[in-house]
């Protein structure tokens, strides 16, 4: 029963967590830093380790498509991208949430062009923020691994039925060896059981997905996506207190508080940057400063309620970003400003977009954010933390 | 399965239909431009029928007429485009 560590790159270590969640349709198209996800994927099914088909295809568009048809077929699906994958998939993401459909994917967290970057942010998964797949965020290899038994067992839940997509940062997390314990087969199987579709595509038993609404009824269909998001937050927590239990990992979850109980100064963040931030917290805890980290492992469905209690203590807060909304600000920043004023507790909120395309910032940055913030004083509304502006150009040109 | 959780009358989950539920949706009010199929020159070739998006143009192609259905017919005039011999006529819908 005891599994043990092994020294695993983060998309291999994914690929085998994926194969023992025995998906039996797996659509994938090359892209970096997702790669070798799909690859070992590919090699395990070649092997015959994993019974299921591996569907070669032209695009994402295909990849996502090709899950989207095995799902409602009644197979488990997967699939995993980044960036513009994630962007090429997009049409076809809006379909598999509003057909309920539980497909898992992984997206390896990959910056947007243009500028071409192949490094990391978040901008890509939070694009699709709105399209009804529930996201979880992994801080290292092992969550990720385990969200993904998480995510299938969630999406599958009756009383969610959506897509669950598994963000690991690209590089940071996919291509970085770590001691992971991979989760156990036969654990594996009890926890997730197989598939039972409540509807599907069967020539015995015809039925219309993806049909044409008129106006008195869509509205209800998209508001059933609402209500069952909303309704996965317990499920997320039943089913991640359940994975504690047999596994023994605190993986999944809504958020997780770092040394925040009694701080009065609470970052935010979410995924793998979350470790440098608990190293600094770390150091200044050791000052006496109170200060902690909120770190958001479940960012769709937003978890309003869990985040509210975790700020009870808080006095000021900063929100660490690796994405940002041109032309408005932040992405999460505003909702965590948004689940404050609706509890009426107005504070100061900074948000701080610290990492586009890879750019890094050492552990001096976020302690720079942390002594600004307890000052107490509100800054920028959104500042792009460390901007070089000593590199842009004349930003009106005139000639 | 599927029969007794499908109705049109009610959504089901991921707003799934009876099998033809699509056929409810009436598509022809859409419609700005209809067809009219003259009947005069037809070859029987059958490039209306398969050629409309709807697949609401049948006939019989040894009598050499066809017609389109107007509850679902959006006007689109790709039959008429692709005739070979100029029988299909687009004319504006009046009501």
């Amino acid at each position: 029963m005891a599994a043990k560590q092994e020294i695993l790159e983060g998309a291999m270590a994914v690929a085998h967590a994926v194969a023992r969640c025995r998906p039996e349709v797996v659509a994938a198209y090359p892209i970096t830093p997702q790669t070798h996800i799909s690859e070992e994927l590919s090699q395990i099914v070649a092997d015959g380790e994993l019974d299921a088909e591996f569907v070669k295809v032209e695009s994402e568009f295909g990849a996502a498509s090709v899950c989207l048809g095995a799902s409602a077929t009644g197979a488990r699906a997967y699939t995993a991208t980044s960036s513009q994958g994630l962007m090429l998939m997009g049409e076809v993401l809006w379909n598999i949430a509003g057909m309920r459909l539980p497909i898992v994917l992984a997206c390896a967290n990959r910056s947007v062009s243009a500028p071409l970057s192949i490094w990391c942010d978040h901008q890509d998964a939070e694009s699709v923020r709105d399209c009804g797949v529930l996201q979880l965020y992994a801080e290292d290899s092992q969550e990720a691994c385990d969200q993904h038994v998480i995510a299938f067992r969630v999406a599958e839940d009756r009383r969610v039925l959506l897509p669950v997509m598994v963000n690991l940062d690209g590089f940071l997390l996919t291509h970085v060896f770590e001691p992971t314990e991979l989760p156990d087969q036969a654990l594996c199987d009890a926890f997730l059981g197989s598939y039972d579709a409540a509807l599907k595509l069967d020539p015995a038993n015809p039925a219309t997905f993806g049909a044409f609404t008129e106006p008195d009824k869509c509205m209800e269909g998209r508001w059933m996506i609402h209500d069952a998001a909303l309704r996965s937050l317990s499920v997320i927590e039943e089913v991640s207190a359940e994975f504690a239990k047999v596994f023994g990992r605190p993986s999944g979850g809504l958020l997780e508080e770092y040394r925040s109980q009694d701080a009065e100064t609470i970052l935010i963040a979410k995924g793998s940057i979350c470790g440098t931030i608990k190293d600094v917290i770390d150091q200044v805890r050791d000052e006496g400063k109170k200060v902690g980290l909120v770190r958001i492992k479940t960012y769709r469905p937003w978890p309003k309620d869990a985040l509210l209690k975790a700020l009870a203590s808080a006095k000021q807060v900063a929100v660490i970003e690796r994405g940002a909304s041109f032309g408005a600000g932040g992405v999460m920043t505003p909702e965590v400003k948004e689940t404050l004023y609706d509890a009426g507790k107005v504070i100061p909120v900074s948000g701080y977009c610290v990492q586009l395309g890879g750019r890094e910032v050492p552990p001096d940055g976020f302690r720079e954010i942390i002594d600004r913030t307890s000052k107490g004083q509100r800054q920028k509304a959104y500042e792009y933390f460390r901007l070089r502006t000593e590199i842009l150009p004349d930003l009106v040109p005139t000639k | 399965m599927n029969d007794k959780l499908l109705s049109m009358d009610r959504l089901s989950i991921g707003c799934v239909a009876p099998p033809a539920g699509s056929v409810e949706n009436k598509t022809g009010a859409w419609r700005a431009m209809r067809p009219v199929f003259k009947q005069k020159d037809c070859i029987g070739c059958r490039a209306c029928e398969l050629v409309c998006p709807e697949g609401c143009v049948a006939g019989n192609a040894k009598e050499k007429k066809f017609d389109f259905d107007p509850d679902y017919c959006k006007g689109c005039g790709m039959c008429a485009a692709e005739c070979p011999k100029d029988d299909i006529d687009m004319v504006r819908e009046e009501k």
